[in-house]
């Protein structure tokens, strides 16, 4: 799992302002808020959407189709009859129902503890005073650039020690270490948690358990839904340590979609009705909360 | 910002001394509590980020310099730096060195250039706004597994869709598969595909903070749209130009996904064409099953990315320091 963030650069003299950090809204009065768009930027952006949707359309198309269908010149560009067909023969060769399930679980685990341990860390460094903060912080945001997969072979090696392999909390336990989350999180509570709110609570005898528990959530609680919907879109994509931590016998979806393109199965429109069963999940959560998406990327900078 | 020490106790000794009289021990205990309470709260992340992070970042490099096996990873013998040597006179190492630049070069380029022109009329005001941020993100939605599998159905060198539209403009088909340029063109297709959307949402929110006085000033200098653009916009992205030229180095140096997929051969095509460095780790250590020659190859990867940030890092400086004294 690899997620990052912009590092706030120092500003150059006579700059004008940067990109605002994680957490922060992005000012208001931009460019172009006033510039009508003409006719042709319309064009290019259509264009453009059309480029970002069309595959998700031969998905479709290809995967309501037959094999035979698939050899065919000129290539149909309609959806055809056999999706129901294709589902159930994926489902039933290549297990994607156990994918599935196996994703949604591995997913939902990640982005459970992903967000309870960012919010606690990310708390701790923007409210708290303890010795080595700095050092911590500067550890953590130092790592956030090293991308997680030149670590896969000791991280192999040591669960095979532990008799993992093949176990979900192989890929659950690895995927709960987020820096970006840590530092999202702390930038968070740093803009939206005023510190009289913790003194005052303090002076009324709170204890910091009791204070995060009362103050700190509720007030935190939009950023942890922005990194919750990140962190499971990223656990469910995550490609290169699942298929190495885990086989056909227990696979996420992605690990099921390499066995499907590895050739193990031929029917290429079998495999696509697969590819289709494994994305609609994710596409769903991106149709319900895309906009949300849409804003804790432009918050903070993310990429999995 | 601080809090912890503060407030409570009233107006307490210096934290660590005896116990005072009576009730003054309960509140040294209180205190000592209150000083150790803030490690509990990164304790949960630490541990995790020790055991499942740094630890196996760092043991790259010592199990680099054994002999690891993939069955018998517990046996580890010690070989000095033959890892490298061996990894340096194999020419599939250069091979892929070279497809991960170039790879990097075809994927980066377009799919920043492009998002920065897309950014640009985003910023325009604009009717269904929220619609086309998100649409434009969809891409990135999907996993780099299906993303891939449906582009080597498009590139398809006899049935795909892409080849069948080129020959209605009169072009012969292209062997998307075994032909080098052709090959790395098209998995470089995927991560620009990818990764197009949310850079332009990157850059967008980087021209929003841009403070809308630069251009009326400019444009009461006179300046086209155009000249703002480039005198304007360019330079007060700068810094969030740099963040998407590093993350994307990064990214294209550790491509995985889309050479594996393409094919589904861990070759990375039948002549290595586009073999990248982390398929080409991903073959000797899970193909081969060499896991101390993996790891060496890993390092390499990190060194790369270093050099490859660092280089950046010093090019912007040398570029900022020149400009500020003009």
């Amino acid at each position: 799992m690899t997620a990052l963030a912009a590092p706030p650069t120092a500003p150059e003299k006579g700059d004008p302002p940067q990109s605002p950090p994680p957490g922060r809204r992005p000012r208001r009065g931009g460019a172009g808020r006033t510039m009508k768009a003409g006719w042709l930027s319309y064009v290019i952006l259509g264009l453009a959407l059309l480029v970002s949707a069309f595959p998700f359309y031969w998905t479709i198309v290809t995967a309501s189709r037959s094999n035979a269908d698939m050899a065919r010149i000129p290539p149909s560009l309609l959806p055809g009859p056999n999706l129901m067909k294709n589902f159930e023969q994926v489902l039933e060769e290549a297990d994607i129902g156990k994918a599935l399930l196996n994703s949604l679980i591995v997913s939902g685990s990640i982005t459970l503890g992903t967000v309870l341990c960012c919010t606690l860390a990310g708390f701790a460094f923007a409210k708290l005073r303890f010795k080595g903060r700095n050092a911590l912080l500067t550890l953590t945001i130092g790592t956030m650039m090293i991308p997680p997969q030149l670590g896969v072979i000791p991280l192999f090696m040591l669960i095979a020690e532990l008799q993992w392999v093949n176990q979900l909390q192989a890929v659950i336990l690895p995927g709960l270490v987020s820096a970006f989350g840590v530092f999202f999180m702390r930038q968070y509570l740093v803009q939206s948690l005023p510190d009289e709110l913790i003194e005052a609570a303090r002076v009324d005898g709170a204890s910091t358990a009791r204070i995060f528990w009362s103050i700190v959530i509720p007030i935190a609680r939009p950023g942890m839904a922005v990194l919750g919907m990140l962190t499971f879109m990223t656990a469910w994509n995550d490609f290169f340590w699942p298929i190495i931590a885990l086989s056909s016998q227990e696979p996420t979806v992605q690990v099921a979609l390499r066995q499907l393109g590895g050739g193990y199965v031929n029917d290429q429109s079998v495999i696509m009705a697969g590819t289709l069963l494994g994305t609609l999940p994710v596409l769903l959560v991106f149709g319900l909360l895309g906009r949300q998406i849409v804003g804790g990327i432009m918050q903070g900078a993310v990429k999995g | 910002m601080s809090l912890t020490a503060t407030a409570k106790a009233g107006p307490s000794s210096p934290a660590g001394t005896g116990p005072g009289p009576d009730d003054g021990r309960a509140a040294a205990l209180r205190r000592t509590w209150r000083k150790a309470s803030p490690y509990a709260y990164i304790a949960p992340f630490f541990t995790l980020f020790l055991a499942f992070g740094l630890f196996p970042l760092l043991y790259t490099a010592f199990v680099s310099l054994y002999r690891v096996e993939l069955q018998t990873s517990g046996d580890m013998e010690w070989r000095g730096i033959a890892n490298y040597t061996a990894l340096f006179t194999d020419e599939f190492f250069w091979t892929s060195l070279r497809n991960t630049f170039t790879i990097g070069v075809l994927s980066t380029v377009p799919q920043l250039a492009m998002a920065l022109g897309l950014a640009h009329l985003l910023n325009y005001k604009l009717r269904g706004r929220t619609f086309i941020r998100t649409a434009i993100l969809l891409p990135y939605a999907t996993s780099v597994a299906a993303a891939t599998l449906v582009f080597a159905q498009l590139f398809g060198k006899d049935f795909g869709l892409i080849n069948y539209v080129l020959g209605l403009v009169g072009f012969d088909p292209v062997d998307w598969q075994t032909g080098t340029v052709a090959s790395q063109i098209a998995v470089s297709s995927i991560v620009v595909w990818r990764w197009t959307g949310y850079n332009a949402l990157i850059y967008l929110a980087g021209m929003q903070s841009i403070p809308h006085e630069l251009y009326e000033a400019a444009e009461m200098d006179g300046a086209s749209r155009w000249r703002q653009f480039i005198h304007v916009t360019l330079p007060g992205l700068r810094p969030t130009i740099v963040f998407t030229v590093i993350i994307s180095t990064i990214g294209a140096t550790q491509l995985f996904g889309e050479p594996l997929l393409f094919e589904g051969s861990i070759s990375g095509g039948i002549s290595h064409q586009y073999q990248t460095l982390g398929l080409y780790m991903y073959e000797q250590g899970w193909g081969f099953f060499h896991l101390g020659r993996a790891a060496a190859i890993a390092w390499v990867m990190f060194v790369l990315i270093v050099v490859l940030v660092g280089v950046n890092a010093l090019l912007v400086r040398r570029r900022a320091r020149k400009e500020a004294g003009r």
